[in-house]
Order: C-alpha cells, then structure tokens, then sequence
C-alpha cells in the first residue's frame, strides 16, 4: 500500500476536498480498510461522477484496483476485477463478439462505478441498468472480511449495494453477463424533432421499437420550439449489414484525442456559446436519416472523442442536473424546461431518455418514466433554480440521480429515496461504525 | 459539507449576535433547508434574540457560551463546535468599536480594541485551521474592515487591530492552500449596524444584508478577499497609494 494526500473532485469540478490516496491491490484491500482512520474511507473509481460521492474529506479514498478480464467467450460470462474500466472491457470483449449490456454515456467508468451507480444506458426501458446484469460480486466490508454477494446469496446486502455509492464497502470483484453482438456497429435512425409533444410520442413508440433511444435538447429553445431536438435510435448491426457496407465490423473504440489543455480561462462556456453550439449542433443533424451504420464509440460515448471535456468550463466547474419523472406526471416536464429556458440558465447537452420499471437496488435512480439531465456551470443564482426544481421534482413523484448530484439536501434526498431507511438499515448491519464514508454521505446523511 | 454551489449545511459564527453575521446565517438558512447554525457568542438578550430569529428561518441552532478575550478557552469552543458535525464555514464576527478618540488615550479601551479584535481573532484562527485542515474541508470567513487598509488618523487604533487581523487572516489563507480549507477575507467599509448605531453615514455606507451577500458569493466561489461595496476596493486602493503630505491633510 502507499498513500499521499490530495484534492479532489467529481467530474464537475465543483466543492474540492482533501484526502490521502490509498492504493492497493486486491490482497490488501482488507487492510487498507480495516487500517482507515476516525474519517473513514472509500472506494474511487475513474472519477466520472459528477459530484461528491468517490471523495471523503480528511479520510481515505481507494484508488481503483488494477483491470483484471476473464471472459468465458462460450457463454459471455466475464469475472473481472472492480477496477476495470468498461473501456478495456468492450476492448477486450466487442472483437470476441460480446458486448457490456449496459453502456453509459461514457465507457471511462470502472465496473465498481457502474454498479455502485447501478447505471443506465441508452436501452433501460428494455434492459434496466447494470445491476440487472451482474450474477454475483465480490466485497469487502467494514470488518474486513471479503464475502461473495448475489441474487441468491445475501440479496439483501447485494441490492445495497447495487447502486449504494460505495456505502456497504469495496467490491473487488464482479461476474456480469455480457450481450452477444454481431459486430461492431449500430444501425442509427436520426431525425430532427421540433417541439416536445412530437419528441415524447416518438420517444414513448421507441419503448417498443428500439434497443437504444435518447435524445438531445435544445434547452434555450422557448415556446412553440420548446422540446426541440435530436432523437436516435438505435439497433446493434448484424454481420451480414456489417458487410454489406464494407465495415468488417470488428472495430473497437479509439483512444481519445488529448486537446484540452490542463487550465482553462472560466467564461468559455456561457450563453453565447452555448446558443451558438445548441444551433449548428441542431442543424446539422439530418431531418430523418435510417440505417447509418455508426461505430460503438460515435453511437454510444460521442463525448469521449475528446478527453477532459469537463476543463472547458473553467474553474468554477459546472454540475449536471438529472431527474426522473415518473410517467404519470409527465405533464412536469415542460414545467422545468420552461423553467430553466425563463431564467436564461445555459445548458449544452441536455439530454432526454426513457427509463423503465424500478429496479430492486435500493439506492437506484431508475423509475419508469421521463429522465432529463442538463449540465449547467456553476453560476451565481444557480442554487435558487435548482432548489424550486427540487421540489416540482418531489412533487411529481421523481427523484435526483446521486451519480450526478452534487448538491441537493438530505431532505430532498430522503423523500425522493423511500428504500433510504432499508438502505440505512443494511448499513446498521453490515457497517455500524460508519466506515465506508464519502462527502455524498456527509451531506445527504446517509 | 458545502454543496457544489457552495452552500454550507453547518455555520458557525463566531460573535453569533454580530448584525453581519446573523444576516450572512439568514441568507444561508434561506437557501439551505434545515441549516444547523452553532451560535457562540457571549450569554444575554441578544443571543436569545439572534436564536429565535435563524429558528423562524427553520434553521437548527445551537449555542456555545464564548468570550473573545478568554483565548485559554478558545480550542476547546472549536472542539465542542464541530464535536457532532464538521464546521462548514465559520464565521470570525466579532469586533469592538468604542470611541475613537478615548481609543488611543485610554489604556484600557486601547488594550480591550487590542484584545477582541487582534487577539481574540488569531486566538480562534489557530484552532479553526485546525478544524478544517483535519476535516480535509471547510472555509473561514474573517470580518476584516476597510479601515485595516491604511490607518487613518481618525480610527487608527480600531484599524490597527484589523491591519492584524487581516494580515493573519490573508497569511493563513496562503498556508492552507492545497489541504481542501478556504480562507475568505472580507473587507467592508461602512456597515450601518450597531457597531455603528448613532454614527453618520461614511461614504458608500452598506446595510448588514449587502455585506452578507457578498459573503455568501464569496464561499460560494472561494474568493480570496471580497470588498464591500465591490467600489471600495478601488477607493482604498487611491487611498492607500495616496502621498503622506497629501494624506496627512484630509479629513479622514
Ligand atoms: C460524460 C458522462 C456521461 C455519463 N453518462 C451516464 C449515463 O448515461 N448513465 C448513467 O447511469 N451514468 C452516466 N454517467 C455517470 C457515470 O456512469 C457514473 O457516475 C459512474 O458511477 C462513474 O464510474 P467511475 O468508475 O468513474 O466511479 P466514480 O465516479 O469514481 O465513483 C462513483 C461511485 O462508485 C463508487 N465505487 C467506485 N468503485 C467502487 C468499488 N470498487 N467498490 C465500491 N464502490 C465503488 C464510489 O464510491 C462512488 O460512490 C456519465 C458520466 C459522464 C462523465
Ligand atoms: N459595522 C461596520 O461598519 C463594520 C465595518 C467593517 C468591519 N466590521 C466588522 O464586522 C464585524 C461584525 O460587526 P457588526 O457590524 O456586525 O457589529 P456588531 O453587531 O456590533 O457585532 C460585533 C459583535 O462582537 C461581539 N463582541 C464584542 N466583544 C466581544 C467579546 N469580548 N466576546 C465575544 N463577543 C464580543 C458583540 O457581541 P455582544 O452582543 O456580546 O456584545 C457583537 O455582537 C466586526 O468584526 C467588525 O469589526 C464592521
């Protein structure tokens, strides 16, 4: 084990706190836990949450384990060490014709992230999140012993920890089913979209159609273009379409391009920008265009072409808002886009999907409805918004995604979460003492 | 914690029955449902007073029984403050301003203005940064005042004491870099609050509110030294650069 101390922060670069990193591998993890101080400590992944929950103040924080891959090619089963990025794990899987069952927006995140996160790609409404996939985990907890959890096998512990932010402890190992693909490519179907009653009808018919489906918002877009936006779908291509195109279809996503230099001016994203992005990105889209074969990074990670995006806004960072609403109070949604539209707050990349039914983690975002996210730089009278779409959000029945939170309260927190008191009860078990402890857990009061 | 957009969910102010501080805990409590407020001032109507009021507000509050002069006591008060939650941002508010012209003549106002605002302010510095360097967060915010930028003739003792408040408080900022903790220098000019009850307006005078937006601003972007009103940094600049004869000279 070494450790040295240093400031941290989620993706958004907000609220930065001091830590010792520990790094360890997968024999010591035990004690590297069993060894944290009065503050505690906690898993990290790659980083990609946006908000607090992989920092812990003045306590430790794990680094990720090194990647490990064992995939049976004959049944798709991988066991895979926690710390493995989904990006070397399509890397490794995609050529052998599997791939991860669900992808979020980024294949930066570690295996340990995604199911701490239970995270949701663009196909919930179909395969629910990453948890659904996962046969069983292995996991160090606070008396430092490491045990094998699952379905079967202390569920209760398991679905804590599937979308737990690392609360019940570290989990060092994970066997997942992955997906059987063709090939490499995703036949796309996009098309321009101009107002919000048309986005969700199409939106609500791709529950059935589609695999994949999500859409992007022009969130200064006010009016009659309110909802205006860019829906794709999408189905993994066969081989024979893979040919037939020329493609072989055994390609696997590219390495980004490094073009964000490490400090960046603040100011650079703002309204001016972000009007002009929101155009050109609006018009250049096709009206409706079917059956362009795109690659699994252009389809499913267009962000990750360039890597630290994130610096671009500055110093002061940015969070991103996400929210789900559930179907029966749909009629909010308009609300808060009206809402943030009214009140000039500029968001590149807001981005609209369907999620379907709750799944059993008992910390999980997912509902079956509407899940809006919108980042936003950290701006002056930015709290005030939020804090009113906080509770049209409570109101309509939703909740805040935590892997995206970086600021609500523990109120919010607790009426958006009501397994919360389960999930404080596992912990009661499994971690009396309060070992397992991150900055996400200080202020929500977890 | 403080939330990304810098809003704390435990204060505590140090001179809690201060007229800025408690506008600064108003203004947080607003925005932060269920704020817990420790309120460590000296015991009377003023606290009762400052405690109904951040209640109303919803906020949670606390207080602890503490004197400025009595430095012996001061690292166990921060103890005590932070013993069931981490001090988010602490607030350094108290300060006295008595009569400037029996300031510099009598002994015992010059060792009390001394004492409170000098002593009293490194001797809770110390354990603060103490605080907040073993929880790997927090801010302290230091009420500085204009007056420490250049003493004038006319309140050299008082704006002596904040010249030595404020330089420990801008040093300890720079020592605190790097370990997650924040130092938030404010410097007001005139605040019309009781410090300065029956005394005429200075110019660009400030209400307690003003002061307290510009605080809660300046820990939500962890600013270095906030000035307010915002002009008053360039009037003390001029003032500051003016030449001893020509300064000497005014009324100030
Ligand atoms: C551009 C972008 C797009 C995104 N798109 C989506 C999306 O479409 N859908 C979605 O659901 N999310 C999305 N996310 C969020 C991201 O998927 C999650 O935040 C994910 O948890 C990040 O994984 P990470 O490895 O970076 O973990 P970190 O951010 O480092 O940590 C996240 C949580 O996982 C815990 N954790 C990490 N490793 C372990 C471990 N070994 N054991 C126990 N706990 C652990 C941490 O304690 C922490 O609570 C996106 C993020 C970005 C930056
Ligand atoms: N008002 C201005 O124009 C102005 C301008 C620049 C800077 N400031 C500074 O801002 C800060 C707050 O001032 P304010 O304007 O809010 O004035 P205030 O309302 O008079 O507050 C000062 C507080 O200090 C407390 N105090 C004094 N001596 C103390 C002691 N020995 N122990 C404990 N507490 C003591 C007082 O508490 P009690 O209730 O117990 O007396 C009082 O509430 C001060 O540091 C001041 O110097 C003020």
């Amino acid at each position: 084990m070494s450790d040295d101390d240093r400031l941290l922060t989620g993706w958004g670069g907000t609220a930065p706190s001091r830590a010792r990193a520990v790094t360890a591998c997968v024999h010591d993890v035990a004690d590297a836990v069993t060894a944290a101080g009065p503050r505690g400590i906690i898993a990290r992944g790659l980083g990609r949450s946006y908000g607090d929950p992989a920092q812990n103040a003045g306590g430790d924080v794990l680094a990720p384990l090194p990647s490990r891959i064992d995939l049976d090619e004959g049944t798709g089963i991988v066991r895979a060490s926690a710390g493995t990025s989904l990006h070397e794990l399509i890397r490794a899987a995609l050529p052998r014709g599997w791939f991860v069952p669900v992808t979020p927006g980024t294949r930066y995140v570690t295996l340990g992230g995604a199911i701490a996160a239970d995270v949701h790609g663009k196909n919930h409404h179909r395969d629910g999140g990453f948890g659904a996939h996962v046969r069983e985990l292995r996991l160090v907890t606070a008396d430092g012993s490491e045990r094998t959890v699952s379905p079967e096998q202390d569920a209760e512990l398991f679905w804590a920890t599937v979308g737990g932010m690392g609360l019940t402890g570290v989990i060092t190992e994970a066997t997942v089913a992955m997906m059987p693909v063709e090939s490499s490519l995703v036949r796309v179907h996009t098309r321009r979209i101009d107002d919000l009653a048309t986005l969700m009808t199409a939106m609500r018919e791709a529950d059935r159609a589609a695999t994949y489906s999500v859409a992007w918002i022009d969130t200064l877009a006010r009016g009659r273009h309110l909802g205006r936006s860019v829906l794709t779908t999408g189905e993994h291509a066969t081989a024979t379409e893979a040919r037939a195109a020329g493609r072989s279809g055994a390609g696997v996503p590219r390495e980004p391009l490094r073009v964000v230099p490490p400090r960046v001016p603040g100011g650079l994203v703002n309204r001016a920008s972000i009007r002009a992005f929101n155009e050109l990105w609006f018009r250049r889209a096709p009206r409706d265009r079917r059956g362009e074969l795109q690659g699994i990074g252009q389809f499913f990670h267009p962000l990750d072409g360039i890597a630290d995006w994130n610096r671009l806004y500055g110093s002061a960072g940015f969070v991103q808002y996400q929210l789900v609403l559930p179907d029966r109070s749909e009629d909010v949604l308009p609300v808060v886009l009206e809402r943030v539209a009214e009140r000039g707050h500029p968001s590149f990349l807001s981005v609209l999907k369907r999620l379907g039914d709750e799944g059993p983690g008992l910390l999980s975002f997912p509902l079956r409805g509407w899940t809006l996210a919108m980042d936003l730089p950290a701006g002056r009278d930015l709290e005030p918004l939020l804090r009113e779409l906080d509770e049209l959000v409570l109101s309509a029945g939703g909740r805040h995604y935590l892997a995206k939170d970086a600021r609500m309260s523990a109120h919010t927190f607790d009426a958006g979460y009501p397994r919360a008191a389960a999930f404080r009860r596992v912990r009661d078990r499994v971690d009396p003492d309060r070992v397992f402890c991150s900055d996400l857990a200080r202020r929500l009061e977890l | 914690m403080i939330n990304a957009l810098g809003r704390p969910q435990h204060v505590l102010l140090l001179g809690g029955t201060s007229d800025i501080a408690r506008a600064a805990a108003r203004a947080w409590a607003r925005e932060s449902e269920g704020l817990r407020v420790t309120l460590a001032a000296r015991p009377g109507g003023g606290r009762d007073a400052a405690v109904a009021e951040l209640e109303a507000l919803g906020a949670r509050v606390a207080v602890l029984d503490f004197d400025a002069e009595d430095t012996a006591g001061h690292p166990e008060l921060v103890r005590r403050a932070a013993a069931e939650r981490d001090v988010d941002v602490a607030v350094v508010a108290f300060g006295v301003l008595g009569d400037e012209e029996q300031a510099w003549q009598d002994h015992d106002s010059a060792v009390e203005h001394a004492r409170v605002n000098y002593v009293g302010a490194v001797s809770v510095g110390v354990p603060l940064a103490e605080l907040v360097r073993r929880q790997g967060h927090g801010v302290i915010v230091a009420l500085s005042s204009v007056a420490g930028e250049r003493a004038r003739r006319s309140n050299f003792v008082y704006g002596s004491t904040k010249a030595g408040m404020d330089a420990f408080y801008v040093g300890l900022g720079l020592a605190l870099r790097g370990t997650g903790a924040h130092v938030v220098v404010v410097r007001p000019g005139h605040v019309r609050t009781k410090m300065t009850a029956g005394r005429a307006d200075a110019p660009l005078a400030t209400d307690p509110e003003v002061v307290a937006a510009a605080i809660v601003d300046g820990v939500a972007r962890r600013r270095d030294i906030v000035w307010v009103p915002g002009a008053m940094r360039g009037v003390m600049s001029a003032i500051r650069h003016l030449p001893r004869p020509v300064f000497r000279r005014l009324p100030l």
